[in-house]
């Protein structure tokens, strides 16, 4: 099986992009698809990725619905701090925070979270420290921020396992 | 795709709005880039567009596809992953490089390479 599919989770992620791709289930677009999964999964092999074994669905489902609305909050926050304007500007800064993941795929996972929020930005990760320097946009509630990306650790701990 | 007068009303309204807001957001992104001062508060200002403008305008033409062909369109959904997955790289790219800019000319109020102690956050 594993000769076969050497990522599992890559081949059908593959395989459910070239489905929506095409906007069709139709028996030919399966199996082209299967075909470049599959394929393209022996390619990946030479690239040898780091594994990693996401557990616990139900997890990803729950940080997937905490984070939309952490984005859809951060991004009122934002719009209100540019609307401002000059009148009050924004009182953003650095803010340093020890993670402690392991898993290299958590960690990318994370970035994108934290990139995708409008209100901070991932800046410098130090893999020999294991701390991350991010930029907040707004510094009013520093503390709110440290405790997100604590809950956002304590998230993806669980699901990585 | 040329019967957009086709749409009904309902779905026309929802559409327009979620299209017009999605904009709205993007050109407030847009703004925030212009009035923002220095370059690590002008790595926000962008994400709005990538995040909620994305988010909006995908849904308005989910909905608006659907509606018109009458069956469930869910390509958008790739738009979305893929901006989200992909703006990381390159806002990552501008922040170490204004950070290493910054730390070579000792610009105030950035922060140092990482000493032993934990240091502070800086105003």
């Amino acid at each position: 099986m594993r000769t076969w599919f050497p990522y599992p989770l890559l081949s059908f992620g593959l395989l459910l992009i070239w489905l929506l791709l095409n906007q069709s289930v139709a028996p030919g677009t399966i199996v082209m698809g299967t075909v470049l999964a599959t394929g393209l999964a022996w390619v990946t092999l030479k690239l040898s990725p780091v594994r990693s074994h996401p557990r616990r669905i139900l997890l990803v489902l729950h940080f997937g619905l905490t984070v939309a609305f952490d984005v859809i909050r951060s991004n009122l926050a934002v719009t209100a701090v540019i609307l401002r304007g000059r009148r009050r500007p924004p009182s953003s800064g650095f803010l340093t925070v020890d993670l402690d993941l392991d898993d290299e795929n958590a960690l990318a996972l994370l970035a994108c979270v934290m990139t995708a929020t409008p209100g901070t930005a991932w800046l410098e990760y130090d893999r020999g420290r294991k701390s991350l320097l991010f930029h907040v946009l707004d510094m009013e509630n520093e503390d709110v921020w440290l405790d997100t990306v604590k809950r956002y650790e304590a998230a993806l701990k669980e699901i990585f396992g | 795709m040329s019967h957009l007068t086709d749409l009904p009303v309902w779905a026309a309204v929802l559409v327009c709005g979620l299209t017009v807001l999605g904009a709205a957001v993007a050109l407030i992104g847009s703004v925030g880039l212009l009035r923002f001062t220095s370059f690590y508060e002008r790595l926000h200002a962008p994400t709005l567009a990538t995040s909620g403008g994305v988010l909006l305008i995908c849904t308005a033409s989910i909905i608006c596809f659907a509606v018109l062909q009458s069956r469930w369109v869910f390509h958008e959904i790739l738009i979305i992953v893929f901006v989200v997955v992909t703006t990381p790289v390159t806002l990552m790219l501008l922040g170490q490089a204004a950070l290493y800019r910054d730390r070579v000319e000792e610009k105030r109020g950035v922060p140092l390479k990482q000493r032993p102690t934990r240091e502070e956050p800086t105003e």
